[in-house]
C-alpha cells in the first residue's frame, strides 16, 4: 500500500518543494486561505468573483483549449445555470444549494444542445454560430417577461451564506474542487483518467484520432457536457452571491471575458485562465475605484492583452514556467531554474557551448 | 399596402446588411481575420458623420468623404500597428479586434454620452406607390447599396487589383511566389473593408439614430450573414445578408412584439441552414490543413 502511494501519487513523495509550479500553487492557495483575517469586505468580494469567474474561464479552456472547440458563446451556459436557479430559488422556494445544482444539471442540457451543431461544424464556423445561442435565449428572455423578469431579471434569490467571509470560503473551496477536477479530467500525464489525452489527440487531429479508435463524439459530448456544467455552476453561484439573474448573464462581454482570461493565463491549461482571472479581474474593479478608471480600463485592458500577446505569445503561466521550471536532458525531471545539477540523476541541466549533454 | 412596405424595408435592411457583410466577408476571406471591429467602424464613421455635419457644419457629402477617409486610416493603422503582430493567432485576433471595438466605444460613451442622435438625410421629402409613402432616403439606400455592391463584385472580378486579392485569398505563399506584395494587398483589403463598413453608416444611418452601442447587434446578424453564405464569399455574404434581412423584417412585420424576437429569427435560420450544410450556401467544403 505505501509502495503503492509512493509510485503513483506525486504528491505522497512530499517534494512539493522542489518543483517550481507546485510550489508557487502551494504558496498561492495558502494565501488565498488565509487573506480573510486581514482583507477588508471590499477586497473579499472581488476576491469572491475573482474565485468564481475562474470556474467559468477554466471551463472555457476545456472546450477552447483542450478540444479546440471555440466557443464563443459561453455566457449561453452561465445564463441558463442563473436563470435556472433563481427560478427554482425564487417560484419554487428551494435551498440555494438545490438551486445551484439544478441550474448547473439544466445548463448540462444547454450544452447538449449546442453540441448537436458543433458536431457538424468546425473552427470558424463553430466559433460564430455559438455566437447565436446567447443572442437566442436573450430574445426567448424578452418575450416571456412574466416568468424572467425582463430588462430587470429575477431579484430576492436567497444567500449562499449570510457573510461576506462564508460567501468567500464557499467559493473557495468550490473553486478548488471544480478546477482540481476540470485539470484532473484534462491531465494529459495522468495515470487513471484518459480523458486529456484523448481530448487532446482529438483536438490535434480529429481524423487521426478517429481513426485510432476514439470515439470522437462521444468525447466531444463529454467536453461539451462537463464544460456547461461548471459554467452553469458559476453561473447559478453568481445569481445567488448578486442575488439578481438579469440579462447581464447573457451579454457578449461575458461571452468574451472567459477567452481574454484564458489567453492572457495560457491556452489549453486550466490553471492559465484563473490566474488570468486573479490578476485582470481585480485589476479591472480596482480601476473602477478611482474616476478615470473608468473610462480608460477597457483600454488598459486592451492593452495589456496586447502587450501579453507580443512578448508572450503562449501567454503568461506558460512563459513563466518556461523561466522557472528547467526539465532534466536525461531523466525529464523537472528541476528548479537555480540549480546547475538535476535534483535526480545529476545529469548537467545546462549545456555548455560546443558539448553535448552526457548521456 | 403591406407588401410594399415590406417589401422597401426588406431591401433597405438587406442592402445595409449586405455591405457591412460583405465587408467583413472580404477581408476574413483575404487576411483570415475576424474583424470583430467591423460595425464598431460603422458606427465611428456615423458619428464622425454627426461631428463634422451638426457640430462642424460642413456639408454632407464632404462630412461623410472626411468620415470615411478616417476610419479607412484607423483601420489601416491599427492593422499595421497591432493585428499584423498577433496574425499567427486566430483567437488573439479577434480578440484584439474586439478590444478596439470595445475602444471605439467607450471613446465614444466618453465624448458623446448615451444619448441618441440622428444624421440628417441626404435626400429629403417622399413618393406615394399604392398609397404608401416611402422616402426618398430609403430608395436612396436601396439605389446606393445595389451600385456599390455592383462595383466590388466588378472590381474583385474584372480588375488587376481584384485578380491580386483573390489570388492572396486563395493560396498566399504561392502568391507571394508569383510576386504579388501580400503586405500590400492585406493593407489594400483593410482598406475597402473598412470603407465599406463606412459607406454603409453614410448611406443607411440617415434612417435610424445613433448611439454608442449601436454595434453590437448589427454585428451579430453580419457574422450570422457571412457564415450563411459561407465564409469568405462575397456572393453569399450578399445572400446571407438577404435571407437574414428577410426573416427578421417578416418577423417585426407580422408577428406581435416581434422586436424582440428580431435576433432570434435570424440565429434560427443560421442553425437551421448549418444544420443541412454545414459549409454555408456559397462555401466550399475543404478538408482541414493537416501539417
Amino acid at each position: 500500500m505505501h509502495k503503492f502511494l509512493l509510485n503513483n501519487f506525486y504528491f505522497f513523495k512530499l517534494n512539493i518543494l522542489e518543483i517550481p509550479w507546485r510550489m508557487v500553487l502551494f504558496v498561492c492557495i495558502i494565501f488565498l486561505a488565509l487573506i480573510p483575517l486581514v482583507a477588508s469586505d471590499y477586497v473579499m468580494r472581488i476576491l469572491t468573483f475573482a474565485c468564481l469567474f475562474a470556474i467559468f474561464a477554466a471551463s472555457w479552456d476545456i472546450l477552447g483549449g483542450y478540444m479546440g472547440q471555440l466557443n464563443m458563446g459561453h455566457a449561453a451556459f452561465f445564463g441558463v445555470g442563473a436563470y435556472v436557479s433563481a427560478l427554482c430559488n425564487v417560484n419554487l422556494g428551494l435551498s440555494p444549494y438545490i438551486s445551484v445544482l439544478i441550474g448547473a444539471l439544466f445548463s448540462v442540457f444547454t450544452g447538449l444542445i449546442v453540441c448537436l451543431p458543433a458536431l457538424r461544424l468546425r473552427g470558424f464556423y463553430l466559433a460564430l454560430v455559438t455566437l447565436a445561442f446567447p443572442v437566442v435565449l436573450n430574445g426567448v428572455v424578452m418575450l416571456f417577461p412574466d416568468l424572467t423578469g425582463g430588462e430587470m431579471g429575477i431579484s430576492g434569490l436567497s444567500r449562499l451564506v449570510a457573510t461576506p467571509i462564508g460567501n468567500y470560503y464557499v467559493m473557495f473551496i468550490t473553486m478548488l474542487i471544480s478546477v482540481f477536477t476540470m485539470w484532473k479530467f484534462t491531465d494529459t500525464q495522468s495515470r487513471f483518467i484518459r480523458t486529456g489525452v484523448i481530448m487532446r489527440a482529438i483536438r490535434e487531429d480529429e481524423i487521426a484520432a478517429r481513426t485510432s479508435g476514439i470515439n470522437t463524439i462521444l468525447y466531444k459530448v463529454f467536453a461539451f457536457a462537463m464544460s456547461a456544467f461548471f459554467a452553469g455552476l458559476s453561473g447559478a453561484m453568481y445569481a445567488h452571491l448578486i442575488r439578481v439573474a438579469g440579462p447581464s448573464t447573457l451579454t457578449l462581454t461575458l461571452s468574451f471575458n472567459p477567452i481574454l482570461w484564458s489567453i492572457f493565463g495560457s491556452i489549453s491549461t486550466i490553471y492559465g485562465p484563473v490566474v488570468g482571472v486573479f490578476i485582470l479581474h481585480p485589476m479591472v474593479e480596482l480601476l473602477r475605484l478611482n474616476v478615470i478608471g473608468e473610462e480608460i480600463r477597457i483600454i488598459l485592458q486592451a492593452l495589456v492583452l496586447i502587450l501579453v500577446l507580443l512578448f508572450m505569445p503562449m501567454g503568461l503561466t506558460t512563459w513563466i514556467r518556461d523561466h522557472i521550471e528547467v526539465t532534466c536532458l536525461r531523466c525529464k525531471v523537472i528541476n528548479i531554474f537555480t540549480r546547475k545539477k538535476c535534483r535526480i540523476c545529476g545529469a548537467s541541466l545546462h549545456l555548455e557551448k560546443g558539448k553535448r549533454p552526457a548521456h | 399596402m403591406v407588401l410594399t412596405l415590406f417589401l422597401v424595408n426588406w431591401l433597405a435592411t438587406a442592402g445595409y446588411y449586405a455591405l457591412l457583410a460583405t465587408g467583413f466577408s472580404l477581408l476574413f476571406g483575404v487576411a483570415r481575420v475576424a474583424n470583430f471591429a467591423h460595425t464598431a467602424l460603422y458606427m465611428l464613421t456615423g458619428f464622425l458623420v454627426y461631428t463634422f455635419s451638426s457640430i462642424l457644419g460642413y456639408g454632407l457629402i464632404l462630412s461623410a468623404t472626411l468620415a470615411i477617409c478616417s476610419v479607412v486610416i484607423v483601420a489601416v493603422g491599427y492593422y499595421m500597428l497591432v493585428i499584423n503582430r498577433v496574425k499567427e493567432q486566430p483567437l488573439a485576433v479577434m480578440m484584439v479586434t474586439f478590444a478596439l471595438a470595445l475602444l471605439i466605444q467607450e471613446t465614444l460613451l466618453t465624448i458623446f454620452m448615451a444619448s441618441l442622435r440622428g444624421i440628417e438625410p441626404f435626400v429629403v421629402g417622399y413618393l406615394e406607390i399604392g398609397g404608401v409613402r416611402v422616402s426618398y432616403q430609403h430608395v436612396f439606400t436601396i439605389a446606393a447599396s445595389a451600385v456599390i455592391l455592383f462595383g466590388l463584385i466588378v472590381l474583385l472580378a474584372k480588375t488587376k487589383l481584384g485578380k491580386a486579392i483573390r489570388a492572396v485569398s486563395q493560396d498566399t505563399e504561392i502568391a507571394n511566389v508569383m510576386g504579388i506584395n501580400v503586405g500590400r494587398i492585406l493593407l489594400i483589403t483593410t482598406g475597402i473593408s473598412a470603407a465599406l463598413a463606412g459607406i454603409a453608416a453614410a448611406i443607411i444611418l440617415p434612417l435610424f439614430s445613433i448611439e454608442p452601442y449601436m454595434w453590437l447587434s448589427p454585428l451579430i446578424v453580419i457574422i450570422a450573414a457571412v457564415v450563411l453564405g459561407g465564409l469568405g464569399s462575397i456572393k453569399g455574404s450578399i445572400f446571407g445578408a438577404l435571407i437574414l434581412a428577410f426573416a427578421e423584417v417578416l418577423v417585426i412585420t407580422f408577428v406581435p412584439q416581434g422586436g424582440f424576437l428580431r435576433g432570434v429569427a435570424s440565429m434560427l435560420a443560421l442553425v437551421a441552414v448549418l444544420i443541412f450544410r454545414p459549409e454555408g450556401l456559397f462555401g466550399v467544403a475543404f478538408e482541414e490543413e493537416r501539417l
